[in-house]
């Protein structure tokens, strides 16, 4: 029974590695990735990281030269021609949650040397790196289609329960 | 402000201005403004006509609420300005350029010398060295000079209100949060970063090197880098600026340059008439200390005594 037992482990062990590098080619990367930066007034994305990979093939067209795939953009290809593999790739690791505050223009500001002066910060290195994308290849493009609004953001907009009473004309459009 | 106080003012102003103890404050042409003054960079490129920006200075300036919700993208169907109601819109140009529509923002643009400012006969408005131009509201008189000297049409007017009609604009968010270092709502809530917040000095290097980096994208021209002065919100667009609502006929000179040596004559006018006006009075009448009129002229002469 024991033999068979540990046949069976060894077996779907074998079959679950070669699979899986092929569906996410190395260690450590999500298939899915909550984005939650506008739980304020959306529900979080649930980003299906595997599938964008499917769909694109090349990181590099989201993530730049840092997964060490060469990119192809040429005012990055200047510098980063033959540039490794950085540590950390996750968006959050350069794209600042916060790029307006107070703290990040002074310490933009401070670093005279930085390159990377117009860095766009998360929410805005999210939209226009799938908004290009998605307008061109017929993904979603309304707000609501990739995330939801909330009670909260129905509020914000005046939409949903929160419009106004006697709407002028036309009916509501939500994106 | 007191009639009494207003015309107090004024006087020791034009007796200032001609006694030239102020003589350079009109003279300032080269003033290039503050060093520190932050600014916005509108990105016409990016702009995806969400009017997240909208909601968002709604809130943020405690506005009432609107006649449409602010996901109702029929309001493109015209072209809108900036109202009591509203201190910032966005408007759709259809353009034969590829990618569709193009969006265009609208709220003042914070100029470094502001018309409105100039042509404020009570001094409501304020160019603070943060960058913003507000206004002192219990100051302001309704006259809506500024509505018209404001070379961008900004200035909205409290049409509804009987009694004490008001300008209204959009301030950027100087009260709530410019002051405390924070960008305006509109800024924090833009999903494609259209709008880039940050010191005005670094936002137009910022913006030429993403006309330096693509070329093909932009048109090469930063809109409010000179015009009228230069402004605090500058624009970067991918279209003609003429052909998305921009007033390119204004030239570089502030708006106060068109007026200033005509109205650097007032003060001395309001100073010299009165002095000489009564020496013609005192002239005209100074035969009539002949003696052998002084019987029927006596009343007159008294009153002419100053």
């Amino acid at each position: 029974m024991h033999v068979v037992r540990n046949w069976l482990i060894r077996g779907v062990l074998v079959i679950a590695l070669t699979i899986a590098p092929a569906d996410s080619r190395a260690q450590n990367m999500p298939d899915s990735i909550d984005l939650d930066s506008l739980v304020q007034f959306y529900e979080k994305v649930s980003f299906d990281h595997a599938k964008h990979i499917g769909l694109s093939k090349d990181c590099s067209v989201c993530h730049h030269h840092t997964t060490g795939t060469p990119t192809e953009d040429a005012n990055c290809i200047r510098c980063h021609k033959n540039s490794a593999a950085t540590a950390v790739v996750a968006c959050t690791a350069c794209h600042s949650a916060q790029p307006f505050s107070a703290e990040t223009i002074k310490k933009n500001k401070s670093n005279v040397k930085s390159y990377h002066k117009d860095m766009p910060g998360l929410k805005g290195a999210y939209h226009q790196s799938c908004g290009g994308c998605h307008a061109r290849d017929g993904g979603p493009t309304g707000c609501q289609d990739c995330h939801p609004r909330k009670k909260s953001g129905d509020a914000f907009y005046h939409a949903g329960e929160y419009a106004p009473k006697t709407p002028k004309n036309g009916k509501s459009r939500g994106r | 402000m007191k009639r009494r106080d207003f015309l107090k003012a004024w006087m020791i102003c034009g007796a200032s201005t001609t006694f030239g103890i102020t003589r350079n404050a009109w003279g300032g042409a080269s003033f290039e403004g503050y060093p520190e003054r932050m600014g916005v960079l509108v990105d016409l490129t990016r702009c995806v006509g969400c009017r997240s920006c909208e909601a968002a200075c709604n809130k943020e300036q405690q506005l009432p609420a609107p006649s449409a919700p602010f996901d109702d993208l029929s309001v493109f169907d015209r072209k809108r300005r900036p109202t009591e109601k509203a201190y910032t819109v966005i408007n759709r140009y259809e353009t034969t350029k590829a990618g569709g529509p193009v969006y265009r923002k609208i709220q003042c643009n914070h100029c470094n010398e502001p018309g409105c400012l100039s042509s404020c006969l009570v001094n409501a408005y304020t160019k603070t060295q943060e960058g913003a131009v507000i206004y002192n509201p219990k100051v302001c008189i309704g006259c809506r000079a500024c509505m018209v000297a404001c070379p961008f049409n900004i200035p909205g007017y409290s049409y509804s209100s009987a009694f004490n009609p008001l300008v209204k604009k959009c301030v950027f968010c100087y009260d709530t949060r410019l002051k405390n270092g924070k960008s305006p709502a509109c800024v924090e809530i833009c999903p494609q970063e259209t709008l880039t917040f940050g010191h005005l000095n670094d936002l137009i290097k910022i913006g030429h090197e993403r006309i330096r980096e693509m070329p093909d994208k932009y048109i090469d021209h930063i809109y409010g880098e000179k015009e009228v002065g230069g402004t605090g919100w500058i624009y970067l667009s991918g279209v003609p600026f003429d052909k998305v609502g921009f007033d390119t006929t204004l030239g570089n000179e502030p708006i106060i340059s068109n007026v200033k040596e005509f109205l650097g004559l007032i003060p001395m006018v309001l100073a010299i008439w009165p002095a000489l006006f009564t020496g013609f009075h005192l002239l005209s009448t100074r035969n009539n200390n002949d003696p052998s009129k002084q019987g029927d002229s006596h009343s007159y002469r008294e009153d002419a005594k100053p």
